[in-house]
């Protein structure tokens, strides 16, 4: 006789109720009231269905940490390091150049090597020194060093993209790592990802250099360049009256790393950064234009010159502005970027996705009437083919549905578009389970079988097919999870979730349903 | 109250005189599908082709001559717009650039078309990451097929293993060779319905194999062909149950699911056809010329379960 324990079908009765329970804030709560529901009780569930960037509005990021800069910037140091390992030594060199990740050079006297060997390594101990009888020197990073360089260069920029973020105001953000040199960003709500792009991309590097006026940019690109100086281009919104390109010294005064404090500011109308310096950079800064007073002062951000005003008086306060061809917002990120600091590296966007919030309600209300009418479909379509067993599974099917909800508001995963999409398929998928029982159960009876015997066999039969059709399936879905990104994975998990919930309504629920309606009615044949 | 019957109880349908033909057709199909993917190719998406695409409302009706003007002259190279849905959306896609910076397409076209527009989705995609985007996808068809061909082995013998596996790729290449043959878009979604095609093909294979095995067990002396023929007229009713109720839910989805996804669902509703088909005709007919036997199966046969028909019930089929 067809029989399910007591403590079945109070556990199946609590699975439903459970499920009921997490899925209900997605009814109850309003997306604002967000932050209200955290305040409730622990016990009481108020996660709601996370929704993917492609259904609430928003950006998403990939960037590329470009770390081969980082590496070249140390690499040239290295030269640094010679000059300064040699300085007070009488070795004589020659050739020293810049190559494959080193710095190599060669000695006049080929005996002296063992002799620099050691100034080299008193100067810095981690570099690899390579060197030849013929007195030819190499000076390199270690392998280890290199991937710590690189490493510490996109750990940095994850540092630093999420400052920037954070000062901008944005909610939620997700800033990740990815593989070796890649960093995830996702903006949700974000209105104008243009803008983010821009605060996010930007190197923000700042440096003042002194203007050399011996001679003018011209002329130093005919070939008088003078040693020590470049040329910079003028950033790009430049007023018609200023220079195109500037003759700076390269050499640093003071860099962005040594500001305090930067803020938007107005002076004489005109929008401006205000700044600060920590102690040393306003030392640095003030004995520098104490001395060069009546010289022009070349401020200069990713290797472009903003502006480059006359020193009139020494700055000694440690304080200054920032002017140039600004628009309140340009001042405003600037300041915000100064603030947060520079990038290492430059960053690649290597991909970009943003959806605009007016697309994204309006998928989810596409999403929602394309659910809507599937199910409703699928329903009449399960009654007029089954009657009674149709209603029954109709019930599993809206409990599945119910799961489904639950177990995305439990595991917090995200709900995309293509996430939906797999909610449908599940919904014309689901019943398969509960078709394959009510077929073998039509069978049995034609099989000349009493309807509770026939019950009993079409779940028993039917159960390893369900398993293994459904498992197949599983299998793709959990290919697609490890494989695919955003909302591809989005799909993967609501395919995933819907066949293990599926497997377990159309199953326990329909069966605990018709033995229930069994024992009630102890029918003499079955109307299916 | 009558019910509804997609399939006569006993539908006595001789599937199996079929099998040479369906065979035939089968073949011709996927060298068909081989042979479009090569010859007017395959319209990748930017998710995969690199570029930008970014999609517009206009505040009226979209002008797409005014547009096309405003957005020739940027020297982004080649720029399509489509209409999208309704007569306001406008679809603009730039082929990836040649020069460093990618990403100042957006912002260039954003400049020339002015304000009063509203972008409701921007998407750029670098050929790194598409090549990327590509590889992830032709692993995840590869991986999953392994995946399923070791799955079924496992549960059942290498003869079933062989045919399920042939029957999923006719659906994979046959789905591919659709987009082909359509130009519709190929794009990572497209990827996911591929795979989903492939695992709800198998789902309805696996299911007249489950019978199929049991019948081996129960008719030892039936001929291979009358018990395969059976074997797909018992499961016969099931099949076209689900394949119906999947492809009623699957067209809401193609009707009202918008136009982001009308690609994916159209991609579902061809498999899951194709897939009904393939099982039926393809999968089944394998198994006869793979050389299965009942003998072949009767070292499986201690699992078997409570045996819900005696010996003696002998099928109105021959």
């Amino acid at each position: 006789m067809l029989y399910i324990e007591r403590w079945k079908l109070i556990l199946i009765a609590i699975t439903c109720l459970l499920g009921f329970v997490y899925a209900a804030p997605n009814v109850l709560l309003s997306r604002s009231d967000g932050d209200s529901a955290s305040t409730l009780p622990f016990y009481v569930p108020y996660r709601t269905v996370n929704l993917g960037l492609d259904l609430r509005g928003g950006s998403y990021l990939l960037l590329e940490v470009q770390s081969d800069v980082v590496v070249r910037e140390r690499v040239e140091s290295l030269t640094d390091v010679v000059r300064s390992a040699l300085r007070d030594t009488r070795v004589q060199r020659r050739n020293m150049r810049i190559e494959g990740g080193g710095v190599s050079f060669e000695l006049l006297d080929p005996t002296k090597v063992e002799e620099v060997r050691q100034h080299l390594r008193d100067e810095d101990p981690t570099l690899q020194i390579d060197t030849t009888p013929e007195g030819l020197v190499r000076l390199s990073l270690r392998e280890k060093d290199l991937l710590e360089l690189r490493r510490s260069a996109v750990n940095q920029s994850i540092e630093i993209i999420r400052r920037r973020i954070d000062e901008t105001g944005t909610r939620e953000p997700i800033i990740q790592r990815q593989g070796d040199d890649r960093i995830i960003v996702q903006l949700p709500g974000v209105d104008n990802p243009q803008r983010m792009k821009e605060v996010i991309g930007k190197t923000a590097k700042l440096t003042f250099h002194l203007a050399d006026s011996t001679t003018s940019p011209a002329e130093a690109r005919q070939g008088a360049l003078p040693a020590g100086s470049i040329i910079l281009p003028a950033q790009d919104n430049r007023r018609p009256n200023e220079p195109a390109e500037y003759l700076v010294r390269k050499r640093v005064i003071v860099g962005g790393e040594s500001l305090v404090d930067a803020q938007p500011n107005f002076q004489n109308g005109q929008p401006v950064v205000s700044f600060r310096f920590d102690t040393i950079g306003a030392q640095k800064f003030g004995r520098t234009t104490q001395q060069n007073v009546g010289k022009p002062l070349a401020i200069v951000l990713d290797g472009k010159v903003i502006s480059a005003p006359v020193i009139r008086d020494a700055i000694l306060g440690g304080s200054g502005i920032i002017s140039g061809t600004f628009s309140t917002q340009e001042v405003h990120d600037l300041a915000l970027l100064l603030r947060a600091g520079a990038l290492p590296a430059p960053l690649t966007v290597l991909e970009e996705r943003s959806v605009g919030p007016g697309l994204g309600a309006d998928s989810i209300a596409a999403g929602k009437l394309a659910s809507l009418i599937g199910l409703v479909a699928v329903i009449v379509f399960m009654i007029a083919c089954y009657g009674l067993f149709g209603i029954f599974s109709v019930v599993a099917l809206l409990v599945n549905i119910v799961l489904i909800v639950a177990a995305l508001s439990i595991l917090q995963a995200t709900l995309t578009l293509p996430g939906i999409a797999g909610i449908v398929l599940t919904i014309g998928m689901a019943v398969d389970a509960n078709v394959l029982i009510f077929e073998r159960i039509r069978e049995e009876l034609s099989n000349g079988r009493t309807p509770a015997t026939a019950i009993d066999s079409g779940f028993r039969a039917a159960m390893r097919t369900i398993v293994d059709a459904n498992l197949t399936t599983l299998i793709a879905a959990i290919v697609l999870f490890s494989l695919g990104s955003g909302p591809v994975k989005g799909f993967a998990v609501t395919l995933a979730l819907g066949l293990i919930t599926s497997m377990y309504t159309a199953v326990y629920v329909t069966r605990a349903i018709v033995v229930i309606w069994m024992r009630r009615t102890r029918p003499k044949a079955l109307p299916i | 109250m009558k019910l509804l019957r997609l399939v006569p109880e006993r539908p006595n349908l001789n599937v199996m005189q079929w099998r040479k033909p369906a065979f035939v057709f089968s073949l011709v199909v996927i060298l068909a599908s081989v042979v479009v993917v090569f010859a007017p190719g395959l319209n990748f998406g930017i998710d995969f082709r690199g570029g930008t695409v970014v999609e517009i409302r206009t505040q009226g009706p979209a002008d797409t001559a005014d547009l096309r003007s405003k957005l020739g002259n940027l020297g982004l190279g080649d720029v399509s717009l489509q209409r999208f849905g309704s007569e306001t959306d406008v679809m603009i896609r730039v082929e990836k650039q040649a020069t460093e910076d990618q990403t100042i397409v957006i912002k260039k076209i954003q400049e020339a078309l002015g304000p009063g527009i509203e972008y409701r989705r921007t998407e750029f995609v670098g050929p790194t990451v598409g090549e990327e985007l590509k590889e992830a996808g032709f692993i995840a068809v590869l991986l999953s097929m392994l995946g399923i061909f070791a799955y079924i082995w496992f549960r059942f013998e290498w003869h079933f293993s062989v045919g399920a596996v042939g029957a999923t790729v006719h659906d994979v290449f046959s789905t591919i060779g659709l987009f082909a043959l359509t130009g519709m878009e190929f794009n990572l979604a497209t990827v996911a319905a591929v795979l989903t095609v492939a695992g709800y093909s198998i789902n309805d294979t696996v299911v007249v194999y489950d019978r199929v095995r049991e019948n081996l067990r129960r008719y030892k002396r039936m001929t291979m062909v009358d018990l395969l023929n059976l074997s797909i007229n018992e499961t016969l009713s099931r099949t076209t149950m689900t394949s119906m109720t999947t492809l009623l839910a699957m067209v809401a989805l193609a009707v009202f699911g918008g136009e982001v996804i009308r690609g994916f669902s159209i991609a579902l509703i061809w498999g899951i056809v194709i897939g009904t088909y393939s099982s039926i005709y393809l999968a089944v007919p394998a198994l006869l010329w793979t050389g299965l036997t009942p003998v072949g199966a009767s070292d499986d046969a201690d699992g078997s379960e409570g045996g819900s028909g005696e010996n003696g019930n002998v099928p109105a089929t021959s």
